[in-house]
């Protein structure tokens, strides 16, 4: 079984790419790893034909967890989810969490082959209920 | 159907032409509580919606406002993207080819409720639903006077002023947020404004 993808979807460019450089260092390539960043016109912002290229570049038949940072982001990834061919958009999953803390958990639980559930869970233990 | 393509044409210009005319100040709005790009997100927005206007008003009405919509989808780059592209995608699905005012009247609720889902916001918390949900209201009460909604439309945006906002970045800001009109509420006010000043020219 594949391991579960992670995108991280911010709106800084370098926010993203540094988060997965930290994933990156925690887990080994097994683990599908796409981020993006910034909006269409290259400023500070998100886009959901950017999110939606990362999800197909990080997809899993395990599944997908997307970290996101603010408002905007999350409004993104889950009109990019619905954008999903029927067959995957449940298998697509935007976790409650914080961005970083909450990208390099999800990739180390995702590494140990859990579920999509448990790695969105495991991630989304570090939001105060 | 001639008539209805230069309809479409028509409803485009105008929306941009206004998106254009108020960008600034849409982006001082959420300067003040956002993180200050509305203005510009709605403008690159509806250009994009502009450039393939040619394509766009050649289809039928649910066609011409999915595609509208999924422009914004794709090209705002901000909340509003999916916010307002959701209102548009749902008016699509909503309306039939040839829709009556009764059908608008539905069609617009139910693109309420899915931008109402999209942002899981309810009216009352600073956003663009409080210009909706009140236009919708009168509209639902039958008053179908194009001047008396863009009235209630540019009343309900400054009636945002005083609230304090529960949802969006603005949010972050706490009580720091009143005083100010929500940028959201104001561009919707603006659209409604643009849409009924190309409606009255055809009634």
């Amino acid at each position: 079984m594949s391991c579960v993808g992670i995108v991280i979807v911010s709106h800084s460019p370098k926010v993203a790419e540094g988060a997965a450089d930290m994933v990156r260092q925690m887990v080994g390539p097994e683990v599908p790893l796409a981020w993006c960043g910034g909006d269409p016109a290259g400023n500070l912002g998100t886009s959901v034909e950017r999110i939606l290229e990362a999800i197909e570049k990080a997809w899993s038949e395990a599944g997908v967890a997307i970290l996101v940072d603010l408002g905007g982001a999350e409004t993104n990834s889950e009109m990019a989810v619905e954008m999903l061919p029927e067959d995957r958009q449940g298998k697509v999953v935007v976790c409650n969490a914080p961005i970083v803390e909450g990208a390099v958990i999800a990739a180390t639980e995702a590494s140990g082959g859990s579920a999509l559930d448990i790695v969105q869970r495991t991630a989304e233990e570090l939001s105060p209920q | 159907m001639t008539n209805s393509v230069e309809l479409r044409q028509k409803l485009v210009s105008a929306v941009l032409q206004v998106v254009e005319q108020h960008a600034e100040e849409l982006t001082s709005l959420d300067q003040a509580i956002g993180d200050g790009d509305h203005g510009i997100n709605m403008k690159r927005g509806f250009e994009a919606v502009a450039a393939d206007a040619a394509s766009l008003t050649s289809k039928p009405w649910p066609e011409f406002l999915k595609g509208v919509g999924m422009t914004l989808v794709m090209k705002v780059g901000g909340a509003s993207g999916p916010l307002f592209g959701t209102l548009f995608m749902t008016l699509g699905k909503e309306l039939p080819p040839e829709p009556t005012s009764a059908d608008l009247v539905k069609a617009f609720r139910a693109a309420i409720v899915a931008v109402q889902g999209r942002g899981k916001a309810e009216p009352g918390q600073k956003t663009m639903l409080d210009v909706l949900v009140p236009v919708a209201e009168q509209l639902e009460g039958g008053n179908l006077d194009l001047g008396a909604l863009v009235a209630k439309g540019h009343a309900a945006a400054e009636a945002t002023i005083p609230i304090k906002a529960i949802r969006g970045r603005a949010s972050f800001l706490g009580d720091r947020s009143i005083g100010h009109m929500d940028p959201g509420a104001r561009s919707s006010a603006l659209l409604i404004e643009a849409v009924a000043d190309v409606l009255k020219e055809v009634a």
